[in-house]
C-alpha cells in the first residue's frame, strides 16, 4: 500500500443511492442534510430560502473537514506529497465540474468566488477589450443586481449603452423585443438562465441562436439553474456560463466561470499575481495557460474539492430525477399558495423553476417574513437583489419561497398554514 | 405566538392600516426622505417648523406594519413639541426598541411604549426607527435621502 492511500479520498464516501427504479425518495435525501433536523423557535425548520443559499449534505461537510484534517497544502507549487495530492484533488474537482455541465475541456472551467465574480471577470476582461464608446450591452428586465452593475460599470467607463430587454406581466422575456434589440453595436448579451426573483426559465438555447446569428457572444447567469436542472453548456452553445457553489449544495466562497476556450484564450487576465503567470521578470511577464491565467493567487482548494463532492452527490441522485421531483413540488406549491385568498403570485411564467414569489394584499412582505419565521419557516422577503424587477411589477418587495431537492409537499402545507396565520394576525 | 402579539399589538396594527397624518404637508418648510434598502421601506417626513416648535408634521410612503405604525404614532406624538423634545423622545424610543426598557428620567413615551416588543426582533429595529431617522434628517435640513444601512 502506498502512503497516498492513507488519505481517504472522496470515493470512499460515495453518496448513497436514493434512486431506485427512477423513484426519488425525499425522506432519504433529507437525512443527508444534517441541518434539516434542527428546530427554529421551537418549531421544525422549514427551509424555503434556497435561492439565497442551499443547505449542505453530509458528503460536502465531510469533504471540507477531510481536506483540512488530512489533505491541506497549497497547490501547484510544492514537490512534497501533500501539495501534490491537494493539486490532484483540486484538478479532479475541475474535471468533475467540466463533466457536470458538459464542457469540452477542463481548462474551460475557471474557479472564482461565485457568480458575481464570474460576471465581473467577463465584464472586466472580454468587456473592456471589446466594448467601445457607443457600443451596447444587452441584458434583460429580470436580472439580479450582479448581472446589471458590472455592465453598468463597464458602460460608464467606455461610454457604451446598457440596453434592457423587456418582460411581460407573467415575467417572461419578450423574444421579439429581445431580438429587435440585437443590433450592430451589441457587443455582448447577458441574461439569467433562471430568474431568482420570478423563477422564470429563459429559453437560453433560442436566445443564443439569435445572438450568434449576429456574431454576438452570450453570457448566461446560471446561479439559479444549476441546482434544479441538467445544464449542458455544449447544447446551449453559450459563450460563458456563471454559477455559485453555495446555491447548489456546495460550500460558500467558490463558484465557476465556464468560457469557450476560444474566448478565454484571447481575453486578457483579470487579476495579476501568483499562479496566473508562467514567468516573471521586471521587464516582462508571460501568462500561464488556461485556466490558470484567470486564477491569480492561492485558490479556494477546500472549496473546489467540496464543490466536487456536491456535484458527485447530485450525480448520485441524478439531475433529471431532481428536476422531475422539483417540477411536481413547484406545481403543488403554486396551486396550494395561489388558492389562498388575497395571495397574488409574482412571476407566473409557463416555465419556472425553484421559486415562488408572492404578495399578500394589505400585508407587507417583511411582516409576512417575521411571522412565518416564528413558525420555523425561513423565506426571503425584500427585493431579492432585483430592484428593477420590483419596479416592473410596481411593488416594493415580495415574499419568496424557494425550493430545493429536499423540500416536501408537507412543508408546502406548513407554508400555507403559516400564511393563514399571517392573515389572522392582520385580520 | 406570544412574542408575535407583543410585536404586532392591536394599536400598531390599527395605525398601520389607518395611518394618521398620512399626507403631504402643503405648509412644510422642512422635509426628508428615508429609505431602508434591506426591505424597500420608503418614507417622506414633512415638517412645518416655527422657530423651535413643530407646528405640524406629516408623512407619506410605503413600508411594513411596524415602520408605518411607528411613523404614524411619531407624527401624533410630536405635533406641538419642540425640537429638543423630539430629539429626547427619539433617544428614549431608540432605547425602548433596542432594549425593551424605558428610561426612567427620559421624557414620557406615552403610547409609543407599545413598540417595546420590537426589541425581541432585532432585524425589525430599523423598521421602527426609520421614520425617526427621517425626522432627524428633516430637522437638520439635510437634503439627501437618509438610509438605515
Ligand atoms: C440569478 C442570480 N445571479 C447571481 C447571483 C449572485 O450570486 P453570488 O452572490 O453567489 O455571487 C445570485 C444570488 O443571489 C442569483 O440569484
Amino acid at each position: 500500500m502506498t502512503t497516498a492511500a492513507k488519505i481517504p479520498s472522496r470515493e470512499s464516501a460515495a453518496p448513497h443511492l436514493h434512486v431506485v427504479g427512477g423513484a426519488f425518495t425525499v425522506e432519504k435525501v433529507r437525512r443527508d442534510f444534517p441541518i434539516l433536523s434542527r428546530e427554529v423557535h421551537g418549531k421544525k425548520l422549514v427551509y424555503l430560502d434556497n435561492a439565497a443559499t442551499s443547505q449542505k449534505p453530509r458528503a460536502v461537510i465531510d469533504a471540507i473537514s477531510r481536506y483540512y484534517e488530512q489533505g491541506n497544502a497549497n497547490v501547484h507549487r510544492g514537490v512534497h506529497f501533500l501539495s501534490e495530492h491537494a493539486t490532484g484533488e483540486h484538478e479532479r474537482a475541475r474535471r468533475t465540474v467540466q463533466h457536470f455541465i458538459n464542457a469540452a475541456d477542463a481548462s474551460e472551467i475557471i474557479f472564482v468566488r461565485g457568480t458575481t465574480e464570474a460576471i465581473n471577470l467577463v465584464a472586466q476582461t472580454y468587456g473592456r477589450t471589446h466594448v467601445r464608446a457607443g457600443d451596447e450591452v444587452l441584458i434583460t428586465a429580470m436580472e439580479h443586481h450582479s448581472n446589471i452593475v458590472p455592465w453598468q460599470i463597464l458602460c460608464e467607463e467606455k461610454g457604451a449603452n446598457l440596453r434592457v430587454a423587456p418582460i411581460n406581466d407573467n415575467g417572461e422575456l419578450l423574444l421579439e423585443e429581445f431580438e429587435k434589440l440585437l443590433g450592430p453595436r451589441t457587443k455582448i448579451v447577458a441574461l439569467p438562465h433562471v430568474s431568482n426573483a420570478l423563477g422564470t426559465v429563459n429559453p437560453v438555447g433560442r436566445i443564443v441562436e439569435m445572438a450568434h446569428r449576429r456574431n454576438i457572444p452570450v453570457l448566461v447567469d446560471g446561479a439559479q439553474a444549476v441546482p434544479h436542472m441538467k445544464v449542458d453548456v455544449h447544447a446551449l452553445d453559450c459563450d460563458f456560463y456563471a454559477f455559485s457553489s453555495h446555491k447548489m449544495f456546495g460550500p460558500i466562497g467558490i463558484g465557476v466561470l465556464y468560457g469557450k476556450s476560444a474566448m478565454l484564450e484571447e481575453m486578457p487576465p483579470y487579476q495579476g499575481g501568483g499562479d496566473m503567470i508562467s514567468s516573471v521578470t521586471f521587464e516582462k511577464t508571460t501568462y500561464n495557460k488556461l485556466p490558470f491565467k484567470f486564477e491569480a493567487g492561492t485558490p479556494n482548494v477546500a472549496g473546489a474539492i467540496a464543490l466536487g463532492a456536491a456535484i458527485e452527490y447530485l450525480n448520485g441522485l441524478g439531475m433529471d430525477n431532481i428536476a422531475a421531483y422539483e417540477h411536481e413540488l413547484l406545481a403543488y406549491a403554486t396551486e396550494k399558495i395561489s388558492a389562498i385568498p388575497a395571495v397574488r403570485l409574482i412571476g407566473t411564467a409557463r416555465d419556472r423553476a425553484g421559486v415562488l414569489s408572492f404578495v399578500i394584499e394589505g400585508i407587507h412582505p417583511h411582516d409576512v417574513g417575521t411571522i412565518l419565521d416564528q413558525e420555523g419557516i425561513a423565506i426571503r422577503t425584500g427585493h431579492h437583489c432585483a430592484q428593477p424587477v420590483m419596479q416592473r411589477f410596481g411593488i416594493p418587495a415580495t415574499a419568496r419561497a424557494s425550493f430545493a431537492l429536499y423540500n416536501t409537499k408537507a412543508e408546502v402545507d406548513t407554508l400555507a398554514e403559516g400564511i393563514r396565520k399571517v392573515q389572522e394576525v392582520f385580520a | 405566538m406570544a412574542d408575535l402579539r407583543e410585536l404586532y399589538q392591536e394599536v400598531i396594527l390599527e395605525h398601520s392600516k389607518a395611518p394618521r397624518n398620512y399626507r403631504e404637508l402643503a405648509a412644510a418648510n422642512h422635509s426628508a426622505e428615508g429609505y431602508n434598502p434591506l426591505c424597500g421601506d420608503h418614507f417622506t417626513v414633512y415638517l412645518n417648523l416655527e422657530g423651535d416648535s413643530i407646528r405640524d408634521i406629516s408623512f407619506q410612503g410605503s413600508g411594513c406594519a411596524i415602520s408605518k405604525a411607528s411613523a404614524s404614532m411619531m407624527t401624533q406624538t410630536l405635533k406641538g413639541k419642540s425640537r429638543a423634545d423630539a430629539e429626547k423622545l427619539f433617544e428614549a424610543f431608540r432605547k425602548l426598541v433596542t432594549t425593551g426598557q424605558a428610561n426612567g428620567d427620559q421624557p414620557q413615551l406615552g403610547k409609543l411604549a407599545v413598540f417595546s416588543g420590537v426589541s425581541e426582533f432585532p432585524v425589525r429595529v430599523k423598521c421602527a426607527t426609520l421614520a425617526w431617522h427621517t425626522l432627524q434628517a428633516a430637522l437638520e435640513g439635510k437634503q439627501d435621502t437618509v438610509s438605515t444601512e
